[in-house]
Order: C-alpha cells, then structure tokens, then sequence
C-alpha cells in the first residue's frame, strides 16, 4: 500500500518546494521579529495615544482575521485598488505606482505572514515589557540613565528574556502556517506536494514526506531557539 | 574646631500633589556636609514622596532642590539626569537590576553612564561590594541573594557614583529582622566614613544612635525637628516621642 520506492524518489522533488518554503520564512520570520519588536514596544511603553490606536488597530486586524482571508484580500483584491488608481495616475501624469499593488504570490505570501506575525510577536512584546517592574525603571533613573539608556540596557534584556519563548512559539508556528502560501497559486512545499501528489494519485506517500519536512524545520527552529534561551539565562528569569 | 557648615543638599518650600492629593506641603531642609538627618513619621507621612522629589523621581510642582547651591528645578532634562546620578537612591526594595549578577549591578551605570570601560568599571564594582562585605558573591545574580546582601548591593550600586548625597529610603523595611542589622552596620559604617545621608527608617534605636537630628513628618509637613535626646524624651511630650513610643509598643525595641 506504501510505495517506498515512490516515496524515496520524492525527496529530491520535494526539495524545490522545501527550498522556497524557506525563502519565504526565513524573510517574514525576520521582519515579523522586527515588526513586532516596534509595534510591542511602542504599545507596551506609555507612548501617546495617538501612536498606540493605530497599532492596537492593527494588531485587532490582524489577529482577529482569517490568515487565508488575509493573503486573499492581499493577493487578489489588491490588484482591483490598483486597477481603480490607474486612472487616477495616468489623468495626472504621475508614475504608475500602482503597479506596486500587483503582488507576486511570494511577495503577498511574504508580506501577509510578516505582518501577521508581527502582530502576535507584538502581543509577546508587550507583555514582557509590562511584567518588568516599576522599580526597575525607578532605580535605573536613579542612577542617571536617560530614557533611552534605560530602555536599551534595562528593559530590552529584561523584555527580550521575558518575551523570547513567546516569540519562539509564534516562529514554528509561521513555519506550519507558510503552508497557506500554495492557496495564493504559490509552488512552495505543500504546493508542490500537491501537484505532485495529483499527478501520481499517491498522496499518503507525498504528503508524508512534505510532512516529515516541516518537522524537520521546525525541530531545528525549536532547537536553535532553546539553545539562544539557554546561553542567555539568567537566575530568576524562568528557566535556570 | 568646628569647620563652617558647608550646605550639600538644600530643600527649599517642596510641595507635591499626587492625584488630587496633597502628599508634600511645604517642605523644607538642609543637610550639610557629612551629615546624617533621619526621617520618621507614620507611613504616608511623605518621607518616601519627599525623598523622589529630592532626587527628581517625581517632578516637585512647588520648590526647588540645590545641590551644592545647583537649582534642580532651572535644569534641562539632560542635566537632571547629570544630577540624579550624584544623589545615591536607595530604595525599600532593593531595586537591583533582575537581569545582571552583583557586580554587573554595580558595574553597568558606570559604563553607560559615565563611561568607564568595562574593565575599570568591574573593578571599581568589586571594590565597592568589598566594602560592603559582599566581594565573594560578585557573580550571584539578585535571585541568589539574600534580602540583606540585596540591599547592601544596591548600596555599593549607589556608592560606585561617587554619589555627593545618600537618600535611603526606609531601607531595612522589606528586610526579615535578622537581616537588618547588616544593612545598619553599612549604613553606620557610610555615616562615620562622613557621607552625607538623609534616611527615612522607623529603626528608632539605629537613628539616636547615630545621628544629631531627627525629622519627624506627618501629613506631607514636617512637623517637629530636633536632636533625638530632646526629641525623643519621653517628657517632650513632642508627637514624636509619641510615635516612637507606639513603635516601641508594637515592635518591642
């Protein structure tokens, strides 16, 4: 029932769609960190309200979607606001920057699972920031230190530790969640599992061996993110 | 011989709200060079909100803080941050950096503050925890610690700035009582050596032991003031005796 010559062969055809799957995490992991680092700070650290609503605002929309609806939206209902600025470009003469709203699939893939989990790494974020004590900022003032002294030798180790195994959490789960990215037509590795698996009707075998991919990038992921806990920990904080 | 009084921290007419509420009223004081004047009073007195207004913690809205004859309320936000580092805080609790071991502790406002490398600032960190008793437990991180050697890191935090000023507020409180003695005994220690301190504490004893005179506050004023034999006699008949006298009742010391 179990073709294993069938399923030896798909390793090296998988690997295509394993590799661009990576391409695609690798970036939007990075510039999700990065997003939600901003976002969580500035919503966690007493900034004026008018820079927070927006941001609470996003993190509403964005936690509170479909992620399918999400690169929906992106993928195929951007290109419409594009076709209704074109117009509005051309009558003036300006540069067709309305062309920007015509993603690829990889940019939409990209581009949605950063902003999404910018989103949830700046939920992360901004607990940590909450949990550090009052007196933590109190004594570093006491001492001298600016604000921004403050933050960046204060809160940002306190935060960082408080907040890593969070965001550690949030990054396998980007890893699972690229998988969405075949909906929007884009050949990564479920994607292509999926046609190969069409065209050979043997759909355990392939979606096995795609599986046994995402498994391996997420245990290396949770096993790079241990290791980062372990060299950075502190008594009192968690672990150690 | 006496030498002339040479004014260090002068407190001039502090008044604060918080939250509709008058917490300092019209404060006012002097503490010369290598002096050491207690605060008491019952809680909520505002020794702990005059204190923050000393340092600048909390902005006063009435008065103003000269340190050696330098207005606090005329500086700029970078020059309070000038002057905060030399008025040495020592807070109930502790306040030590959750993140850093002891000597890091010491060491980091001396690197990112006044730009000592790393290597001089740990070496004047560990220098600071052996005169308060602590150079073997320099990498215990706060966690480790007792409440006691805390507090007496948070000292050594305070002493590394060359601070001009001490502020101790109630610094044995969070302490369990076997523990207070050693953090008293580095305090004494600051006091003979001749730094300059302004300490709320309701450790009675500690205080007429070692200083000339007490401040007693209530409702945000200071209320009487006084060398702590007269003060503190119990045919004074002043409020603070008879506040001591509760503690003592209480407390038993």
């Amino acid at each position: 029932m179990f073709d294993l010559a069938y399923y030896q062969t798909l390793w090296p055809r998988l690997f295509s769609g394993f590799w661009l799957s990576l391409s695609t995490i690798i970036p939007a992991a990075l510039a999700g960190l990065a997003i939600g680092v901003v976002v969580g700070t500035v919503r966690g650290a007493m900034f004026p309200r008018f820079l927070v609503a927006p941001l609470n605002a996003y993190v509403s929309l964005f936690r509170g979607t479909a992620l399918v609806v999400q690169l929906f939206v992106c993928y195929y209902g951007l290109p419409q606001l594009a076709m209704w600025l074109k117009p509005f470009f051309a009558a003036r003469g300006l540069p067709e920057l309305w062309r920007i709203f015509y993603l690829s699939p990889y940019a939409a893939s990209v581009l949605i699972f950063a902003l999404c989990s910018g989103a949830y790494h700046s939920e992360y974020i901004r607990g940590a920031i909450l949990s550090i004590k009052k007196g933590q900022f109190a004594a570093a003032r006491a001492l001298g230190f600016t604000q921004a002294q403050t933050f960046w030798n204060i809160i940002v180790p306190q935060a960082a530790r408080r907040a890593w195994p969070g965001c550690g959490n949030e990054i396998v789960y980007l890893i699972k969640y690229s998988s969405l990215a075949y909906i929007v037509t884009f050949k990564e590795l479920t994607g292509t599992a999926m046609t190969l698996a069409n065209s050979s009707f043997r759909y355990a075998e392939t979606f096995f061996a795609a599986g046994l991919y995402y498994l391996f990038m997420t245990t290396l992921a949770a096993w790079i993110m241990r290791r980062l806990e372990k060299a950075y920990a502190v008594p009192g904080f968690g672990r150690g | 011989m006496n030498a002339p009084a040479q004014p260090v921290l002068e407190v001039r007419n502090l008044s604060k709200s918080l939250g509709g509420k008058l917490i300092l009223d019209d404060v006012s004081l002097t503490l010369n060079k290598g002096e050491l004047k207690v605060l008491i009073g019952p809680s909520g007195g505002g020794k702990s909100t005059l204190l923050q207004c000393v340092h600048y913690l909390h902005r006063p809205d009435r008065g103003d803080v000269f340190l050696e004859g330098r207005s606090a309320a005329e500086m700029g936000r970078r020059n309070i941050c000038a002057f905060r580092q030399e008025i040495g805080m020592i807070f109930q609790d502790f306040n030590l950096f959750d993140h850093l071991d002891a000597e890091n502790n010491v060491a980091i406002a001396l690197r990112k503050v006044k730009g000592l490398a790393k290597a001089a600032a740990l070496a004047r960190a560990r220098a600071e925890l052996d005169r308060v008793g602590l150079a073997d437990k320099a990498d215990l991180f706060p966690a480790q610690l007792s409440g006691g050697q805390k507090q007496r890191v948070s000292i050594a935090r305070a002493l590394a700035m060359d601070p001009k000023v001490m502020l101790l507020d109630e610094p044995t409180s969070a302490l369990d009582p076997d523990l207070i003695g050693e953090v008293l005994n580095v305090v004494a220690d600051l006091a003979r050596g001749g730094m300059t301190m302004l300490m709320a504490t309701h450790q009675i004893g500690f205080a007429r032991r070692l200083t000339r005179e007490i401040i007693f506050m209530e409702n945000g004023r200071i209320i009487e003031t006084g060398r702590p034999d007269d003060l503190l006699a119990p045919a004074s008949e002043s409020r603070a005796a008879a506040f001591c006298a509760k503690l003592t009742e209480l407390l038993g010391h």
